[in-house]
């Protein structure tokens, strides 16, 4: 038996809707193996990681807290991969937004003054589009492919961090741990409700999405993205520079990362320290793929993949599973997302050669 | 032993699974496909080829749970990119993603436990060579097959006739169908190739680098071997030559941190990940050099016309 594929005439419109939630019901199966696989009771593990943390006010607090930088990070690298620059990096852009932006309360951290939060959220911008510049300069003026620099930079950015916490900006009321003094209260990002801690990182990210939707939908630039992507030649033709385009997408995606980064720094960790990220910067990717590259579906896979570090951190309490099953759910989740595409574009027949018959899958 | 031979044979340690992971991916790359999964078939590797030895005591058991564990975890790879023609490069994430959260989950027990660490074999007499003898014969089994490799894969692909046909699927997967070739068998075998040899390169860290499991313990060398191939613009001789340059600058950070020079030592750490950076720009900004020696499918999906 083989598999076959056979080029739909158009996308199908049925299946670029269905694909994700396809991949959504393969992974939760696919979970439940593999809690049955450790031991654990399949049902009781999925609804306490998929189910429960939706039931209480904290834990939506906390998804919502996770969800913010995913989706500003998500919402960047959907312009960057619908226009084919492949900025993996966003990690290290998230660090250096953080780092940027922490310059106004580590090193003024006697000033007090409303322009503290709003200083340090442009400062965070910067940071992480002049971090994103280097991977954009390099790819457009110096032909150098952007997964691998912009992936080189996220080790760079994590040493760098390290070595500020350790060194020139540890506290010196920290009794050598290695951190930032605490940010000063005018420096730390407001609650969004007083029901819980989420802040205004996540108001940031549901603008900043929509946005970009508006961008793509109902603009010239949002067109020129989607033809250059498709088609570089296409995109010269019609007076569109591809160049131009390395650079707008790289610092668009990296400024929206930085701002990630240091609205999570000053909203939810209040210094810096050596780790400010579970690696958001590259569930950020599986957010993107998963959203479709749409910023609006961005915002529910967001939501979605929060609740799977939130699920993950309450199995680990509840049924005392490793927290790594929260990356291997992420994996898997990239993997049915990326094979259930398929289907939007072609019909899939699994071919019985020794018979010669055809059956036609149940994908139509 | 002098203090020479004792650097090089810490080159030749971190240059072996550079050396090993980047051969496999260039024999891929060379039939157009490009998985950036590397880092995590190698992490998987390593985890395998350490429980395995763990389990049996044999580092031999261990290299060959390591082989076969990235040639099954590139099959993934393989089934989306080639029968479901995902997108290659999202696909390759994918694969580390997913890789570095699995061998996490498996490793989990073996964290903090010492490990058996691959013995060296002596070759008689070359051996006992003055200088070049402890360096090149008295090496373990991996080192041995990095460098069988590089010969093997060199005259594979530049000598034989499947090799030929590998690198004509790779320039023009359209023609090489239309001439009768098996444009998606071979790329499953060459991808099954790269992971095999990612998942060798995983299981000598974890049997002879380091011998013990560290979670994330490839460290970045995944992407570093994607950055060697074309760094050695997809030539197995000059990717030797690459991986012991990396190899060198990689080890030579770690004694600079020994000696204690008074640079931190994340700026040390650093290094490899910068000269990465500066290699790939020297080597790329040329843009027709770059172009001739691409494989001109690279990335490329292929459906066949029926």
């Amino acid at each position: 038996m083989r598999i076959e594929l056979e080029k739909r005439a158009n996308p199908s419109t049925l299946f670029s809707i269905l694909s994700p939630f396809l991949a959504l019901a393969l992974t939760v199966v696919a979970g439940g193996i593999m809690f049955a696989l450790i031991g654990k009771s399949p049902v009781a593990a999925l609804y306490s990681f998929f189910i429960e943390p939706l039931l209480d006010i904290w834990s939506l607090h906390e998804i919502a807290i996770k969800a913010a930088p995913l989706i500003l990070i998500g919402a960047g690298l959907s312009v960057c991969y619908r226009s084919n620059n492949w900025n993996i990096g966003a990690e290290g852009q998230f660090i250096a937004g953080a780092i940027a932006g922490a310059i106004v309360p580590v090193v003024f951290h006697d000033w007090h003054s409303s322009l503290v939060l709003p200083l340090m959220l442009i400062f965070g911008m910067i940071g992480g589009a002049l971090y994103a510049a280097i991977p954009a300069f390099l790819k457009a003026h110096m032909n150098t492919n952007e997964i691998l620099t912009s992936l080189m930079l996220v080790y760079i950015a994590q040493l760098f961090l390290d070595w500020l916490v350790r060194g020139p900006w540890r506290s010196p009321d920290a009794y050598n741990f290695p951190v930032t003094r605490d940010f000063v209260p005018e420096a730390i990002l407001p609650e969004l409700i007083s029901s819980g801690r989420a802040n205004l990182g996540f108001a940031f990210a549901i603008i900043a999405a929509v946005g970009l939707w508006i961008m793509m939908r109902y603009t010239l630039k949002g067109f020129e993205i989607t033809v250059l992507g498709q088609s570089e030649r296409a995109g010269r033709f019609a007076g569109f520079s591809s160049k131009r385009m390395i650079w707008f997408s790289m610092l668009l995606s990296g400024a929206l990362a930085g701002l990630a980064g240091i609205s999570e720094v000053s909203g939810t960790i209040g210094k810096l320290q050596p780790i400010i990220s579970p690696g958001y910067g590259f569930t950020a990717i599986i957010v993107a793929f998963l959203g479709r590259l749409n910023p609006l579906g961005i915002i529910a896979a967001g939501l979605f993949l929060a609740l799977t570090y939130v699920g993950g951190e309450a199995v680990q309490l509840t049924l005392s599973v490793s927290d790594k099953v929260t990356r291997v759910f992420q994996g898997l989740l990239l993997f049915f997302v990326l094979s259930c595409d398929t289907l939007i574009q072609y019909k899939i027949r699994l071919v019985f050669s020794r018979f010669g018959q055809t059956t036609e899958g149940s994908a139509h | 032993m002098g203090i020479i031979e004792a650097i090089l044979l810490t080159v030749i340690t971190a240059a072996t699974p550079l050396v090993l992971a980047s051969l496999g991916e260039l024999v891929t790359e060379r039939s157009g496909v490009l998985n950036l999964g590397v880092e995590g078939m190698m992490v998987m590797g390593a985890v395998l080829a350490f429980a395995a030895t763990q389990a049996t005591g044999s580092p031999y058991i261990g290299i060959l749970a390591g082989i076969a564990c990235g040639a099954l975890f590139s099959l993934l790879f393989g089934f989306l990119t080639l029968t479901l023609v995902a997108n290659q490069v999202a696909t390759g994430l994918a694969l580390t993603i997913l890789g570095l959260g699995v061998s996490g989950q498996i490793g989990e027990p073996y964290v903090g436990m010492s490990g058996i660490k691959l013995q060296p074999i002596v070759i008689p007499l070359l051996a006992d060579i003055p200088f070049l003898g402890p360096l090149l014969f008295k090496q373990d089994l991996i080192f041995y097959l990095s460098i069988a490799l590089v010969i093997g894969v060199n005259w594979f692909l530049f000598k034989s006739r499947a090799g030929l046909k590998l690198r004509a699927i790779g320039d023009s997967h359209g023609s090489a169908h239309a001439l009768g070739i098996h444009v998606i068998r071979t790329r499953y075998l060459a991808v099954m190739f790269g992971g095999a040899c990612a998942g060798l390169a995983g299981a000598q860290l974890s049997l002879v680098y380091t011998p013990q499991w560290v979670e994330n313990m490839s460290a970045g060398r995944g992407w570093i071997a994607l950055a060697l191939v074309v760094f050695a613009s997809w030539r197995p001789w000059r990717l030797l030559a690459g991986g012991y340059l990396f190899g060198a600058v990689s080890i030579s950070q770690l004694h600079a941190q020994a000696f204690g020079i008074g640079i931190p030592s994340q700026f040390l750490s650093a290094l490899p990940y910068a000269a990465t950076v500066i290699v790939l720009v020297l080597i790329s900004h040329n843009r027709r050099t770059t172009l001739i020696n691409t494989p001109a499918s690279l990335g490329k999906p292929f459906v066949p016309d029926r």
